[in-house]
């Protein structure tokens, strides 16, 4: 019943290999993470499965209802992967800074319109309907992320936790049954990560989600995954539950730093 | 006009000025329809004058078909003069005397299908909007896959091939003799009239769910295609209006001067529209309206500069080109001032020139103090 697998999915930038032979299965409702030290390929991965980048190698499956038949979505364009059923945020917040909060979620939903342009530029009863069932569950939407005051301000003008919060409701609008999440708890404070663990397995029981995410804040890792893989320069270098993962090795050598000097 | 819905969350000025904004604005377009009814009428303004107005109205449309791929879907485009030509002479074709066609093509005949052409303003202003439009989808599929200065450097490209071939079609385009006689139809009612509907079509479109897209893949493109916006398709979209659009401001163009050649079409011409654009602010509906006006206004005021005139003891001979001169400096100095153009990304409302007013004092007032510290610290 996995929702997301990969199949050895490598990725080489030049002589690089960034990602190499990654095989990570989700389980439908599952919260996974991935961890591993900067620059060991984890929003590669992301890239990867979102089709941002096309594999060099391997394949990328995904079933939105966790079923058996998995089709390939491997290097399929960004949009109709999302279309699909898988939502990212970014690491670097990516808002759209010249709009409102209200019209950033609202963004999210326009892949569900049926009208056309013109259409919607005279004002179609179909159109008018459409864009009325946007606008209320965007504002339905932001009022679950505590978002709704906010609605008619600029995005940007937001502070860092809540334009996390708004990128994580920007996802949701597009209705996935996946949800990456890359870094959410980057530049929070203690109080907020706190708030976010409970705030992602709410949403995910809500919104009936699977969840991949990938972080570096130990606390959150530990608290609020079933399963983890580690990534160490490209390579998976362990996987496991929480508990597995802490008494591991390896990952205590790769993850904590332990010195090899030269 | 749409119902917006009352939400507790919105700013309560713009519910407050609702309606005494609405007013205004009423009121000043009726003065302003009073005043070209007049106008047209001979009664106020000369032909001279009017044309004058006439070309705002044409370069209105052409910056804000600019505005739409440039400042409100960010794609640097500069195809613009391309699309201007071909609905300046598909719309020309259409609307000049098949006996004045005849005699126009001397240095080779014109080729028959060319020469039964005939239709009514309206219609041939539309086909030569539809024409350029499927050229911008034409070359849309190649050069959309672009991004930024190549972008620009690929549609400058397209626009040059479109107007060398406009060169020499010979027996339909007439070369580079150009089309004479264009029936002067497009007054100012025409003009305006259009610019009106462009600019209904335009606000409309901005506050649609397509609207939105376009202005997601500017502000960022990754995350857009991240929320399942195509980009191809998106991007092609706003193109392909903004090259209808072109021809339809070809087209006006065309019959406003009478007259037209390739070499009016050149790269400048794609120049003069970007000016325009980024001088009203890329993203404002209202700033290239005003841009227009601006611009095409200076540059006819400004004539009487290259017949030399003198400031006080001062006298400048006259000096052909001078007025191009003066024409830049003050545009240096415009945009020196308003880096973002004059609107920025903002429209027009009677709040904000409110605000603009109130804030003048007190910027008259903080460029003497500066000043004032300025010479302090020399000392």
């Amino acid at each position: 019943m996995s929702v997301l697998t990969t199949k050895g999915a490598t990725m080489r930038f030049g002589g690089v290999v960034a990602v190499d032979d990654l095989n990570i299965e989700v389980e439908r409702g599952e919260i996974v993470a991935l961890i591993g030290p900067n620059g060991a390929g984890k929003t590669t991965a992301f890239n990867m499965i979102t089709g941002v980048y096309t594999p060099t190698e391997g394949d990328v499956l995904f079933n939105k209802d966790g079923g058996k038949d998995m089709r390939t979505i491997t290097g399929k364009r960004p949009d109709l992967i999302t279309k699909m059923g898988i939502a990212r945020t970014f690491q670097n917040i990516r808002l759209f800074g010249e709009m409102t909060v209200l019209d950033n979620v609202m963004i999210a939903q326009h892949l569900h319109i049926k009208s056309g342009l013109f259409g919607a530029v005279i004002g179609w009863p179909r159109y008018y309907k459409e864009e009325r069932r946007m606008k209320d569950g965007a504002l339905a939407l932001l009022e679950r992320v505590g978002l709704l005051e906010e609605a008619y301000e600029l995005s940007t003008s937001l502070p860092y936790g809540k334009q996390r919060r708004l990128e994580i409701a920007r996802a949701l609008a597009t209705e996935p049954s996946l949800l990456l999440l890359d870094e959410p708890a980057a530049g929070m404070n203690p109080t907020e990560t706190l708030e976010l663990t409970e705030f992602v397995r709410q949403i995910r029981d809500e919104f009936d989600l699977t969840v991949l995410l990938i972080e570096h804040h130990m606390q959150i890792v530990m608290d609020i995954s079933d399963r983890i893989y580690v990534l160490d320069f490209g390579k998976t270098i362990a996987r496991g539950t929480p508990e597995e993962i802490q008494n591991n090795e390896r990952v205590i050598e790769a993850y904590l730093g332990v010195a090899d000097v030269d | 006009m749409s119902k917006e819905s009352k939400s507790p969350y919105l700013p309560a000025t713009t519910q407050k000025h609702k309606g005494l904004s609405r007013t205004l604005s009423i009121v000043v377009l009726a003065a302003f329809a009073v005043f070209l009814y007049m106008a047209n009428s001979g009664k106020i303004l000369g032909s001279y004058e009017l044309r004058i107005i006439r070309l705002c109205g044409v370069y209105a449309i052409a910056a804000l078909s600019m505005n739409l791929v440039n400042g409100f879907t960010g794609q640097f485009s500069l195809g613009q003069a391309g699309f201007m030509a071909i609905g300046a002479y598909v719309t020309s074709l259409f609307i000049i005397p098949t006996a004045q066609k005849t005699a126009m093509y001397y240095v080779e005949p014109i080729a028959p299908w060319v020469e039964s052409l005939q239709a009514p303003f309206i219609v041939a202003l539309i086909i030569g909007g539809l024409v350029a439009a499927l050229a911008a989808f034409l070359i849309g599929f190649p050069v959309l896959r672009l991004r930024g200065d190549y972008l620009a450097i690929a549609t400058l490209g397209f626009s040059e091939i479109i107007r060398i071939f406009i060169t020499n079609m010979i027996p339909i385009t007439n070369g580079s003799l150009g089309l004479k006689n264009i029936p002067d139809t497009a007054n100012v009612w025409w003009t305006t009239i259009a610019v009106a509907i462009v600019v209904i079509f335009m606000l409309r479109l901005m506050k649609t769910s397509y609207g939105r897209s376009f202005k997601a893949i500017r502000d960022d493109d990754v995350a857009a295609e991240a929320m399942g916006i195509s980009l191809f398709r998106h991007k092609m979209l706003s193109f392909v209006i903004g090259g209808f659009l072109a021809g339809i401001s070809g087209g006006l163009l065309a019959s406003v001067v009478g007259a037209i050649t390739p070499i009016y079409f050149r790269f400048t011409l794609a120049y003069e529209i970007l000016l325009i654009v980024v001088l009203g602010g890329q993203g404002s509906i209202t700033g290239s309206v005003v841009g227009a006006c601006i611009l095409t206004v200076a540059r006819e005021w400004l004539r009487f500069m290259d017949n030399g005139f003198s400031i006080g003891p001062l006298t400048v001979p006259p000096i052909a080109g001078m007025r191009m001169l003066v024409f830049s400096i003050l545009l240096m100095i415009i945009i020196l001032f308003y880096r973002r153009g004059l609107f920025g990304s903002n429209e027009f409302s009677w709040a904000g020139l409110l605000r603009v007013i109130k804030s003048i004092p007190q910027g008259i007032k903080r460029l003497f103090t500066r000043k004032a510290k300025a010479e302090g610290g020399g000392s």
